[in-house]
């Protein structure tokens, strides 16, 4: 028999983790990535990583409490085993980045400092300095080098992937892939193959995201038939400083360390923030959420921080859309552990926000939803049997997903902190399934099929390559590209209506049309990055229509998908019996909601654009609630709710009595 | 007319071939970057003299200065093109912006750079942290507070290669491992558990290409974008390593 391989497409966190689990458990590791993994797009990652610990442990806070901050916060739309193991394990995954040298903050004993993020009311999130995405990104690289240098890993580095290679069967055999310097295509034979490639913000045009997030990858994985689930599903961040060629994040921490949101009451006051008074100014997510104050989850403050600027119309400057975050208030020594994001926006901005108010707005900073992977769920535990060969893998035997590109873990909204945790959790675990299938295999190993297999989908992706450089029309590649940005953004993002999405939809189907047209300025056949990007805009065009077509059709708001034509009228009488009353009718209409709508959009790719169908959520361990972050009579809706679930219970019971 | 920027750019089409300048004027925004420039560029490649060119090939990802991937030389200096604001530019140089390839690494095309060789040097000098295995044994070390403020600027090098850009010591000549390397070696040293490869990193530092090859002219200390203190570490590897040799001596 043939030796056998894998193949890890992307060295983020995920492929990163999931590589040097691999190489240690002595399987050989082809990793392939469109830039050196250490400067893939994790490296941005500022605010840190979610899990218990001993100090929360103390204030009565538990894994379980971590799965259902996680669970509510995401609204309830993912399977409840996986976030359960996630959360179970999150403790775990800090210990073992620490052992490898990441240089957390620390207490003065020595311990790992935390700091608080959205959508909890406890420490949990550990971090290291205001990059703690590239320090794990580092540690990981680190790992994976050392298994290079005992030759377990082998980088291709400045790699494009193609696509995956199918067998008759449609088992995965391999990919294909392009030396982005060279330009020389070949295939990878591989008995697994990992797709980690990250999120789509590109999509979008600007966004939080790096250059290489454009979904392409996931894009070439769902046009071969991998399933796409809950692509609506994008998560806009509430604070994001204005640039020309990216949207760049100011970290959820700089809340989480005290910072401060506001507008002042007169609209485009033109004082200096500073001379502002106190009651002057517009504190509005603490007099809205008093609860959580400025520390709400990420839609809900996008969504206000929003309705300020474009309702209210109290943005801070006339011709730029934007709010103030202020930790000019802060102690030196808490501005310092903010250094590293108060450096970035002094740094594209100009001003320091030690001394002036940051001034932000939302965008466009993460998908939560991917590629689809199934799980095999533990029935004793309720979390997941661990080395299962289900666990992560795509409705295409042989291809995984892990990290930002699958669609699990985050559900309709992704609390911060929680994906640093849910790329390691994943790219960990999928190395003992893979294992255990490769153990498995009866039939040849992917070095055993036939060549024709390899060389066929080589020339096939050379053909296309061939077909783009030809094409003589008049359309720039650029151009469609922000046209796709500007509508996906206008229509797509943190207010959603169906006529705006119809309308965004045929300009994707026009901007179809019109790629079929597109001219490249290179023609050449060394490192041109003009045929990378275009390739990539083909797929961007494609997962658009994915996005846009799922949100068309889910008419409800839940999570970070925000529909204000489908919104339950919130509870307004002063009565208290009248407002019992409505709390009924509320639930009832919550119930009604869930019923019809919480459940995943699977997408699935057609010629004629994308076939879609909905699939039931695994809530078994934590029943859903309504989310009610903020609303009037929040306790009596969870009373009420408490009381419908309770009634619903002795109901079945006194079915199943009489039944039997 | 809204105002121009002529940005003047070297350029190469592969390593083979020569390089020659091309101007491009491109179209002023407010708040601007060199990135925005290059983007800009690639979406109308059309020379000064409205010659039609070819997008300039440049390595960008992360756009906030924290991947590394965009250092080129930007008028006469090294830096990240994410980070290089026109405006400030425009101030130190009034006329024009001009871009040109990083010169210590071979060129791939255009600002394009092989920096493959400051990767060997991390696999040269062991930067990793050589633990048991991944299972679940527990957290690491202790680390106190004034511990982790010494390694946590260290542990920023993004591997960018402007250090190695303005040392005069660097070259592709040279087995010379650079101060990148240098600074991780002396960060992996100092972690409890990273110290179990101590002596073998200290020996590649004492080796052909390590710390005797340093002419502490400093210049890399200077340019490093993440202010790490280079020459501090430097200094740490030359008064190890000389201990290093005694014990080697008295080892023998
Ligand atoms: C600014 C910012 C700050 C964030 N802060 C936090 C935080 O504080 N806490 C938190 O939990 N999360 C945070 N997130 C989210 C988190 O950083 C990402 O979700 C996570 O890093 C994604 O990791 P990944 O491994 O899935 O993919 P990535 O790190 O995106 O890596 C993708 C990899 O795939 C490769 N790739 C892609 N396409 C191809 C292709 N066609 N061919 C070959 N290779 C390809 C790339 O080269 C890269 O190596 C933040 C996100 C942003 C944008
Ligand atoms: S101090 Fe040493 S490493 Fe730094 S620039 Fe000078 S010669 Fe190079
Ligand atoms: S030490 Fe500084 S200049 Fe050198 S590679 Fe690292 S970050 Fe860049
Ligand atoms: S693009 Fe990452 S440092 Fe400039």
């Amino acid at each position: 028999m043939a030796k056998q391989h894998v193949v890890v497409v992307g060295g983020g966190l995920a492929g990163l983790a999931a590589t040097m689990r691999l190489a240690e458990a002595g399987v050989h590791v082809y990793l392939i990535s469109m830039v050196p993994v250490k400067r893939s797009h994790s490296v941005c990652a500022q605010g840190g990583i979610n899990s218990v610990n001993n100090y929360t442990r103390q204030q009565g806070d538990s894994e379980w409490l971590h799965f259902d901050d996680t669970v509510y916060g995401g609204d309830f739309l993912q399977h409840q085993p996986l976030v359960k193991e996630m959360c179970d394990w999150a403790p775990r995954v800090i210990d073992l980045l620490d052992r490898l040298g990441v240089t957390f903050n620390r207490t003065p004993e020595g311990l790992r400092d935390q700091r608080r993020f959205g959508g909890t009311m406890y420490k949990r999130t550990a971090f290291a300095g205001a990059t703690t995405g590239q320090q794990l990104i580092y540690a990981l690289d680190e790992q994976v080098r050392r298994w290079e240098a005992d030759g377990l890993v082998e980088k291709f580095e400045y790699w494009d992937f193609l696509g995956p290679i199918l067998d008759d069967s449609g088992r995965c055999r391999g990919v294909v892939a392009q030396d982005m310097f060279s330009m020389e295509t070949r295939s990878f034979a591989a008995d697994a193959v990992v797709l980690a490639t990250g999120g789509c913000g590109l999509v979008f045009g600007r966004s939080t995201m790096s250059m290489i997030c454009t979904g392409g990858a996931a894009g070439r994985a769902y046009k071969a038939g991998v399933k796409y689930g809950n692509g609506e599903f994008v998560q806009v961040h509430p604070t994001a400083i204005p640039g020309t060629d990216k949207l760049r994040l100011m970290s959820e921490s700089a809340r989480g360390e005290g910072g401060r949101v506001w507008v002042p009451k007169k609209p485009q006051d033109d004082r200096d923030p500073r001379s502002i008074p106190a009651n002057e100014r517009y504190y509005f997510l603490e007099e809205r959420y008093p609860k959580y104050g400025n520390l709400v989850p990420r839609d809900i403050a996008t969504r206000e921080i929003f309705d300020v600027c474009v309702n209210m119309g109290l943005s801070v400057e006339q011709d730029q859309l934007c709010a103030y975050l202020d930790v000019t208030e802060l102690s030196p020594e808490t501005q310092k552990k903010l250094d590293g994001i108060l450096e970035i926006y002094e740094k594209f901005q100009g001003a320091d926000p030690r001394q002036v108010p940051m001034k932000i707005f939302p965008a466009v900073h993460y998908s939560m939803g991917g590629l689809w992977v199934d799980y095999e769920k533990n029935t004793t535990t309720g979390g997941l049997v661990l080395g299962s060969q289900r666990n992560q893998q795509s409705n295409i035997p042989g291809i995984f997903v892990i990290g930002e590109a699958d669609y699990q873990y985050h559900g309709g909204n992704r609390l911060g902190a929680n994906s640093l945790l849910s790329c390691i959790f994943s790219g960990l675990i999928v190395a003992p399934s893979i294992e255990n299938m490769l153990h498995s295999f009866s039939a040849g190993n992917a070095e055993d099929q036939p060549i024709s297999l390899f060389d066929g989908a080589v020339k096939e992706h050379e053909a296309h390559a061939d077909r783009l450089i030809k094409n003589q029309g008049s359309e720039n590649p650029y151009q469609i590209h922000k046209e796709l940005g500007d509508s996906m953004t206008r229509n797509v993002t943190v207010v959603r209506n169906n006529d705006d999405i119809k309308s965004t939809l045929a300009k994707i189907e026009e901007l179809k049309d019109r790629y079929q047209n597109v001219a490249l300025s290179d023609t050449g056949d060394w490192t041109n990055q003009n045929l990378s990007f275009t390739r990539a805009l083909g797929d961007m065009i494609m997962m658009a229509r994915v996005i846009a077509q799922g949100a068309l059709q889910r008419d409800e708001c839940r999570g970070a998908h925000f529909k204000p034509n489908f919104l339950t009228p919130p509870m307004d009488a002063d009565d208290p019996a009248e407002l019992h009353k409505q709390a009924q009718r509320w639930c009832k209409a919550f119930k009604e909601k869930n019923d019809r709508w919480l459940k995943s959009t699977i997408a699935e790719f057609t010629p004629d654009g994308p076939k879609m169908s909905y699939e039931s959520v695994d809530t078994s361990l934590i029943p859903p609630r309504p989310r009610t972050y903020g609303l009037k009579g929040a306790e009596i809706i969870d009373e009420v709710w408490r009381e419908m679930g309770a009634q619903a219970k002795t109901e079945q019971q006194a079915g199943a009595g009489t039944a039997n | 007319m809204a105002k121009t920027i002529p940005v003047k750019i070297k350029r190469q089409d592969t390593p083979h071939d020569g390089s020659r300048w091309e101007t491009f004027d491109v179209p002023y925004e407010s708040g601007m970057n060199v990135t925005t420039v290059l983007q800009r560029i690639a979406a109308n490649p059309m020379t000064a003299e409205q010659q039609s060119s070819t997008p300039v090939a440049y390595d960008a990802c992360c756009l906030e200065e924290i991947c590394g991937a965009c250092t080129m030389v930007i008028n006469g200096r090294v830096r990240q093109a994410c980070s290089a604001l026109v405006d400030d530019l425009l101030q130190e140089q009034a006329d024009s912006i001009e871009l040109q390839p990083m010169t210590k690494f071979p060129v791939v095309r255009d600002l394009v750079v092989n920096r493959q060789p400051m990767f060997n040097s991390l696999s040269k000098v062991k930067a990793w942290v050589r633990v048991d295995g991944y299972h679940d044994m527990g957290s690491g070390p202790r680390v106190s507070e004034a511990t982790q403020e010494e390694a946590y600027p260290l542990s920023r090098c993004m591997t960018c290669g402007c250090c190695v850009e303005a040392c005069p010591q660097f070259n592709d000549h040279s087995p010379f491992i650079g101060p990148a390397a240098i600074s991780q070696a002396i960060l992996f040293n100092s972690h409890p558990t990273g110290a179990v490869d101590r002596e073998d990193r200290l020996a590649v530092l004492s080796d052909a290409g390590g710390i005797a090859d340093c002419g502490n002219s400093q210049n890399c200390v200077k340019v490093c974008p993440k202010e790490i203190p280079l020459t501090d570490s430097i200094a740490k590897a030359g008064r190890d390593t000389t201990l290093y040799k005694i014990r080697q001596w008295f080892g023998r």
